[in-house]
Order: C-alpha cells, then structure tokens, then sequence
C-alpha cells in the first residue's frame, strides 16, 4: 500500500489537519478512502475543538440509547477472531435530522484482502423487524472501531444501494483515548471531475435524544455503575422517594457550598448564576400558612381515606375466599 | 391486614421453585421501554419474547425481541414462523436464543387475566423456569421503572395441568388469590462495556435527568387505579350473586330431593299395606338436574386482579403522604 500525505489547508485557523490518502493496489479499484486523521500530539480538547466546527453539511442524526446499548453487547458477543462487528440502522428521516431507533448486527467475515458481509441476513432480518414497526427503515450502517478502513467504503457502497445517502455510524469500542465516541458519517464524491473519483466521509453532528421513559430507565441503570458488582435491585415505593430527595439534599449542598465560598470570597460572584439562585428561591410558593395547612390536611386525608378503602377490599376478598372454601 | 397481606406475597417466594432472582441486563430494559414507547401508543398491550439463560437458581435475562402485533389484516400470519426465524438469525449473531419467558406491557396494572394465565402456563409447562415480566409504562412515566416479574406457583400449575377449575379442584389444591402468582426479585447488571457507555452518556446527555418522581400533582393516577378498581369489585360483586344464588339453588334442590324421596317411601308402604307393588324406583338424578356450578376460576383471577390494584394504589399512596410531608418540611421552613 502507499501512502500519499498531503497537507490540506483550508480556511480554518487551525490549519493542522492531516489528509491520508490510501491507494489500494490489491484490489484494483480506484477508490480513494480518505479519512481525516488527528495529528499525533494535538492535545484532545483541540481535536474536540475541530471536531466541532467540522462541516455539519449534513442532517443532524439524533440516537436513542439503545441502539448504543445494542452495538456494544454485539461487541461483547463478537466472534473469535473478528476485530469488529458491523450492523444495520434503521430509523426515521426528517428534514434536517435522522433519528436512529433500533439495530440489528450483520455476521461479517473481514481480512486482509477482502470483505465478505451476508446480505441475505440482512434482508431477512429487515423484514422481520419490519413487521413489528413498519415505520422504520434502513437509514444506514453501523460498525464498533475507531478507524474507517477500506472495507468500511465497500460495505457503504452496499447500503448506499439500500437507502438513499446511508449514514455510517461507529461506536469506538476498543477505547482509544479512554472514551467511548459516537461518530457519525456521510459519504461525498470528492475528487477532479473527469479522473477517478473518490469517497470522502464528512463528520455529521451526533446528539442523544431520549424519550421520558427512555430518561428514567437510563437514570436507574446508571446507579448500577456506583456498585461494585454492577448490580442494583429494584427499590420499591417510599425507598425510591427516599433516595430522590437524597439527591435533592445533595444538590442543595453544593449550592449551600457555592454561596458560602461567594460570600466568603473565594469565588467571583457570577451573576447568571446569582439570577437562577434568585429563580430556585422563588419557586417555593408563598402560600400563608393556614391555606398551606388546609391543602396539606386535605390532601393527606384523601390518602388516607384511599389506603382505609383499598385495605377493607383486601380484607372482603380475603373472607369471601374463607366463605367460598367452606 | 395489611402486613399480613405483604408477608405473605414474600413467603411464597421461599417456596421451592427453580428460579429465586432474575438478572435482567440493561439492554433489556431499553428495548422493552423503547417498545412500548414506540408501538403501544393506540392499544393496551405490547408483547416480546425474552432470551437468556439459567444459572444455579438464578435466571439471566440477556436480550429479547418484540412481536408484533396482532392485526385483522394480517390473518395468515404465522407467530410460530416469526420465532424461529426470529431466533434463528439471533443464533447466527451469536446472541443467546434460549427462550426464557415472556414480557408484556400493562395497562394501570390490570394484568390478572385468562390469556395471561394461559399464556404463562403453556410457557412454564415447556420450560420449567420460564416467568412473565410485567412492565407499567405508565408508573414508570411518574419517575421510577415499574417492572415485576411473576411466576405461576406449582399449585396453580397442576390445577392447570388437570384443567379442573371447578370449586372441589380449588379447594383441594388450597389455591387462594394469593398464592397464584409469585413474584421473583429483579436485579438489574451490567457489564463493564455498558457501564462505560453509561458514564459516556450521562457526560453528553443534553437532556436533564428527570424528577417527575418528586411531582405532587398526581391525582389522575390515583382518580385512573381506584375507577378499575370499582369495575373490578363491581364485576366481583356480581359474581358474588352468581354464586349465592347458585348455593341457593342446590340447597333448594336438596330439599326437592328429599321430599321426593319421602312421598316415594310414603306411597311405596300405602302400596305395600294395600297388597300392590311398589313403584320403580326413578332415578333421581336424572329428575332433578343439579344447577350449574359458576366457575371458580374467574372469581379467583378477580380476586387476584383487585388484590394487584389494591397493592399499586397502597405503595402509591404511601409515596404521595412521603412527598407531602416533604413539602410541608419546605414551607415551614419558608414561613
């Protein structure tokens, strides 16, 4: 293989990117993969800086957890051997986003020369998801991995037949950097009009949505990672109010912390902050007291009244079961 | 009475069953939530089929998948095709395709029903250790994931078994609405992949986490779970009815009986003394057709059912009075 470097300059201030093109002889196809590499060296926050002002010419792809959470148990289940594992996204397109909503892995056989994926697996996996929710569709492909290699511009040419534009998603598994980063792609023609042309995949900006549930389920998995074993059970009715207003405690401390090293001196007093502290104080109503205590009572006897009546149907069902068996 | 109540749904978890905890892995939540989230909006029940495997007495819940749901147009439509090929395929990918139970999404808690009965015995007649999980999106929507698993307990699977459900079969068998169902303790594990994404998320997450569980303005929940509880005890009441008029009836018959034979023996000695032959005995049973006993199985699933609604309303009320002994600290402090 040769490698050409060039150094691409551009309009940007930081006019340290670094071009790769590879030029694959095996395969004698004129396919120019070229990814944007970082510099070795340049500190992570420049990179996330031009990460950031990279050309968002692209829909905004929006990811609900799962499909993450999906990705990296197919990671974990790889076969021997396989340094990574590929699959398909299917979701909703808009105008100007995509949101991707569910996944499936794709068995892949990848070496060397040459890249073999099972299409036929594909499809029918397709149809089957397709009947539980019709509206989703392939919107692109997935794989875990920190590069784009040459295989990964077959494989896309593959869903570019399937979808228009596919997005090429990956999950950096294998922690370069010690973080997990979500990426995601779209493949542009690039290259001299007339000569051979090449595929460039631009950076597309990657966001988290989560649906309401989506938000609690992913809170309550989060306290598996405190515990050592990596296991939490369900906590019931007043435990769960319980460990809530902890955290309500918890945060007021840092605010209490916060205020009294402002007032002290330590800190600059910052007024944004200073104007949501003003905002927090203000939402606890000022209610008079004895209105307060009237709905307070009110309240509380209504609970009451409900936890007296469910305890008497209880206790008439169970002696009708007595009477019945008699 | 109600302590009582609460010992004894844990007690039956001592019973000797094959399955004392279930470990459910994080994947498996999402997709159940992501599920409903997205296909159970119109109608009332969202199903799957959940995959894993048994380790010592402890049942691992490693992925599952959903069905699909049922439509009028799509009559052909084979459900035991799309499991095997659902499963097969998973097989390739090396997931584990070992059928473990079932899942189903609940609508305020009404879950006690014929299907689900069922449903979970074919299940755990097929696979010893296989449980149904029950997921209430709604209470999960007010702050905390609502997610129970149950198990029919072996007396209720022979009952099943022998499809006696008549009343003699229930006494016999001592099942009470209690003792239907039993449920299992779930503990939910990651692993170290997941909980890294995890961290990952909560990093990125432009979404703040949510406190809908500290909410006090949850009144319609309750106003919901005590309106199916009325139809609930109304439907009990009514066959409360059934069953005493039927108890009338046979007592009412018993007496019929006996009369019958009375005048019988009667005539059969005037016969006697006047030198004729007695007359043939009948048969009686055959006179006197015994009344239809009501079905005892329903009556059970009832009791079961408003047992259920009973415990989610007790566990709701008790956090609702937290909450407002919570926010009369706060004014007080205000004031």
């Amino acid at each position: 293989e040769n490698y050409l470097y060039c150094i691409y300059s551009s309009k940007h201030p930081y006019n340290m990117n670094l071009v790769t093109i590879h030029f694959n002889n095996l395969i004698k196809k004129m396919v120019f993969c070229i990814s944007i590499y970082d510099v070795k060296g340049v500190d992570i926050l420049r990179r996330d800086f031009l990460w950031k002002n990279m050309a968002v010419y692209g829909p905004v792809v929006k990811i609900h957890p799962v499909v993450l959470a999906s990705i990296a148990d197919s990671y974990e289940r790889r076969n021997e051997g396989a340094t990574r594992v590929i699959g398909t996204i299917l979701g909703t397109i808009d105008k100007h986003s995509v949101e991707i909503t569910n996944c499936f892995s794709v068995p892949h056989n990848e070496s060397e020369d040459e890249v073999a994926v099972d299409m036929e697996f594909a499809k029918n996996m397709y149809e089957l998801h397709k009947k539980v929710s019709p509206s989703e569709a392939i919107v692109g492909w997935y794989a875990t991995g920190f590069d784009i290699t040459e295989h990964s511009v077959l494989i896309h040419e593959y869903y570019s037949r399937e979808a228009q534009n596919p997005i090429h998603l990956t999950l950096d598994t294998t922690l370069q950097n010690g973080k997990m980063n979500v990426r995601a792609y779209v493949s542009a023609q690039m290259g001299v009009p007339g000569k051979t042309v090449g595929v460039m995949f631009t950076p597309l900006t990657v966001k988290h949505i989560y649906y309401d549930t989506e938000r609690i389920g992913i809170d309550l998995l989060h306290t598996t990672c405190a515990s050592p074993s990596r296991t939490n059970g369900l906590t019931s009715d007043l435990a769960q109010v319980g460990t809530s207003a902890a955290r309500v405690q918890d945060m007021l401390t840092t605010v209490l912390a916060y205020i009294e090293d402002v007032l002290s001196g330590k800190v600059i007093a910052d007024n944004s902050v200073g104007r949501c502290l003003m905002d927090l104080l203000n939402k606890v109503p000022f209610i008079p007291a004895e209105d307060f205590e009237s709905m307070l009572n009110s309240n509380i006897n209504d609970l009451l009244m409900v936890t007296y009546l469910t305890n008497l149907a209880q206790a008439q069902i169970s002696l009708n079961e007595k009477l019945v068996v008699l | 009475m109600a302590s009582r109540k609460e010992s004894g749904v844990s007690s039956s978890n001592t019973l000797d069953s094959p399955v004392k905890q279930i470990q459910i892995e994080g994947l498996v939540v999402l997709k159940i939530i992501k599920h409903y989230q997205e296909e159970g909006q119109g109608s009332e029940v969202v199903q799957g089929v959940l995959l894993g495997l048994v380790v010592e007495d402890r049942l691992e819940i490693t992925n599952c998948f959903p069905f699909p749901q049922h439509t009028e147009e799509d009559a052909d439509f084979d459900e035991v095709q799309y499991q095997m090929e659902m499963m097969r395929s998973l097989r390739h990918v090396n997931i584990d395709h070992l059928h473990v139970g079932w899942y189903q999404s609940t609508f305020y808690g009404s879950f006690v029903s014929r299907a689900l009965l069922d449903s979970q015995f074919s299940y755990q007649h097929a696979i010893e250790e296989s449980v149904v999980l029950i997921y209430d999106p709604i209470k999960t929507a007010q702050g905390s994931l609502s997610l129970k698993a149950y198990r029919l307990t072996p007396k209720l699977m022979e009952i099943c078994k022998e499809k006696d459900f008549s009343a003699e079969g229930l006494k016999k068998a001592a099942v009470g609405y209690e003792n239907m169902f039993e449920e299992v303790p779930i503990v939910i594990k990651n692993s170290h992949l997941i909980s890294v994404l995890l961290w990952e998320l909560e990093e990125k997450s432009t979404v703040p986490s949510k406190h809908e569980l500290l909410s006090l303005s949850s009144s319609s929940h309750l106003e919901k779970s005590l309106q199916m509880l009325m139809d609930r005890v109304d439907d009990m009441s009514q066959d409360i009815v059934k069953f005493n008029t039927f108890s009338r009836n046979t007592s009412k018959q018993q007496q019929q009986k006996h009369q019958y034979i009375q005048r019988r023996q009667q005539e059969n000695t005037q016969r006697q003394s006047r030198g004729e032959p007695p007359l043939p005995e009948e048969d009686i049973s055959k006179m006197f057709k015994p009344p239809q006993p009501p079905p005892r199985m329903d009556t059970l699933l009832i009791a079961g059912q408003i047992n259920t609604y009973c415990q989610t309303v007790k566990e709701f009320t008790s956090q609702n009075l937290g909450k407002l002994f919570m926010a009369e600290a706060l004014q007080g402090h205000n004031s």
